[in-house]
């Protein structure tokens, strides 16, 4: 009898009654029907072309991928590329510290945590715009920093490439410390403590131990970075004053001034083109860099 | 020592990421008609906001839409979570893959793509729209905070259901739902506040004649921040503060109340 219970237990624990798959079925449904379909029909349209004003024809060709082979639009994916890098690394020099001492040093972690998520959960448009009044010439802080000689009378940050760049650290910041931060929480100090007792000099002991145990997070945020920034509209748009055009802005374009759809979607599957390589490029790297690095 | 220093500096980016946000809630209150030009405190501008029918209708808008997909994301994400707790791998990473690429998809590009095909399938653009594309995300976050709750917490109670010969739906009404609705509760929640805040996919599924807050918002930058807009800017930040605060709070709660897990 006690053996009986037992074999069903482990069998329950196996593969015992649960819910059914085809509870899956209606989301399955709103993803295909809403997500994958139009990300197909964009493919689509992709290899089309525009007749007239707004009618498009499938008539598959590549002409809107020979388009995009201008310098013009090279210098524009190049624009993006350069954003999306800097910004990843930018966000993981300021973020990491913070989220080295959260992990490590911090007394309310709670508390410290969850100031970090409120203002990623916040409306991206009003954070965005606040910059606006930020980095007018009028704010106090520029006349504080004046005041003692650290800014001119004109600073003209408004609508530059820099605001944009402020814009998108201030932005993505939150999304590179929330990983890295989960990285670190489980680490074991006394690794560290070890290390430095045999030793170790607290750099020597941070680029062995800490950093290694600290890459699967460095590499989630990296990602979550990286990716929305290869399509970043909202910040050149704002506080670039669309004077700067990156690959997400121009891609609205098409869709909003010029109306030529199919060659907007032929920019965005380039977009996602990319982001798939640059990807797998990284988790391959940063693979290897974990098995034989440190 | 390093400690100190790296204190400091964890206060100075905390001061950063915060800045924005106060400056928008302290400019609100400023009397003048310049954002820039202080003076003195008052909440006229909140009274503006909400007798202009430009604000207060497309704050419906959002409203509605954020409960509608709330309550549709938190049926579809919960089904879907509780299918997903223990299929097979084979079938249940390709469901990851697709709910993972809802959430990391640039917004730009699924805000075309969805765009084309409502154009295409001769769908007319408006709230219907905006709520449909939202609720694809919401799903996936949805799915994602109630199946770490729904295996964090063990399946025994639903086995038993089961093999006492209860059918799902009345498992999930006895032993699951009661149990799961904090996490549901903070799902739909965040839900509401994605959508309440979303601006690029609403952007380009809204058409010509329909408008939710952030657009209504965007539309008056292109004529500079305005007082109004800043108010207007604060009550949204108020509301989403009060629903994410509270997600964070019932998803402690329940965390704290699991000793198992620690």
């Amino acid at each position: 009898m006690a053996v009986a219970v037992q074999t069903r237990r482990a069998a329950a624990r196996a593969g015992g009654p649960r819910y059914p798959a085809w509870l899956a079925l209606p989301s399955l449904a709103w993803y295909l029907l809403f997500f994958v379909c139009p990300l197909a029909i964009m493919a689509l349209f992709s290899v089309s072309e525009r007749v007239g004003f707004s009618s498009v024809e499938y008539n598959l060709n590549l002409r809107n991928y020979e388009d995009l082979v201008d310098p013009l639009y090279g210098e524009v994916f190049l624009r993006t590329l350069r954003l999306a890098l800097v910004g990843t690394l930018a966000t993981l020099a300021i973020g990491f510290p913070l989220a080295y001492y959260i992990a490590r040093h911090g007394r309310h972690k709670t508390l410290l945590l969850l100031l970090i998520v409120v203002p990623f959960w916040t409306s991206f448009l009003i954070r965005t715009y606040a910059w606006l009044i930020i980095l007018d010439d009028d704010f106090p802080l520029f006349d504080a920093l004046g005041a003692v000689g650290l800014a001119g009378e004109e600073v003209g940050l408004l609508f530059t490439t820099e605001a944009v760049y402020i814009g998108v650290v201030y932005t993505y910041l939150p999304l590179m410390v929330l990983p890295v931060y989960a990285a670190l929480e489980r680490m074991d100090w006394s690794l560290v403590e070890a290390a430095q007792d045999l030793g170790d000099s607290p750099l020597r002991a941070f680029r062995r131990i800490t950093l290694p145990l600290a890459l699967p997070g460095v590499v989630a945020g990296s990602l979550l970075v990286f990716i929305p920034l290869m399509g970043e509209y909202l910040n050149p748009v704002i506080l670039g004053g669309d004077k700067t055009v990156y690959a997400g802005n121009l891609i609205g374009q098409q869709f909003l001034t010029s109306r030529d759809w199919p060659f907007g979607s032929a920019i965005a599957m380039v977009v996602i083109a990319s982001l798939t390589v640059a990807v797998l490029l990284y988790s391959r790297l940063a693979r290897r860099e974990a098995q034989f690095g440190g | 020592m390093a400690r100190r220093v790296l204190g400091g500096y964890a206060l100075l980016v905390y001061g950063f990421l915060y800045l924005p946000i106060v400056v928008v809630v302290v400019y609100a209150f400023n009397a003048g008609r310049q954002v820039l030009n202080w003076e003195g405190v008052s909440t006229r501008w909140f009274g503006e906001a909400l007798s202009d029918p430009t604000i207060t209708e497309p704050l419906r808008n959002s409203i509605l839409i954020g409960l509608g997909n709330a309550v549709v994301a938190c049926v579809l994400g919960t089904a879907l979570a509780l299918a997903l707790s223990r299929m097979r791998p084979l079938f249940r990473v390709p469901f990851d893959a697709l709910a993972y690429m809802t959430l990391v998809t640039p917004e730009i590009v699924f805000g075309i793509s969805a765009l084309i095909f409502f154009v295409q399938i001769g769908v007319p653009l408006g709230v219907k729209t905006i709520l449909i594309s939202h609720v694809v995300f919401n799903t996936s976050v949805v799915m994602l905070i109630v199946r770490a709750r729904f295996v964090g917490m063990g399946q025994t109670i639903e086995e038993a259901s089961f093999d006492l010969g209860a059918g799902p739906w009345a498992t999930f009404r006895q032993a699951t739902l009661p149990r799961l609705a904090p996490a549901i509760l903070a799902g739909g929640l965040l839900a509401f506040t994605f959508s309440f805040d979303d601006f690029i996919t609403s952007f380009f599924v809204a058409g010509a004649g329909t408008t939710t807050l952030p657009l209504r918002i965007f539309s008056s930058l292109r004529f500079g921040v305005s007082p109004v807009v800043n108010a207007t800017a604060v009550l949204i930040l108020a509301l989403t503060l009060v629903a994410i605060v509270t997600a964070y709070m019932v998803l402690r709660r329940t965390e704290r109340g699991r000793p198992e897990l620690g």
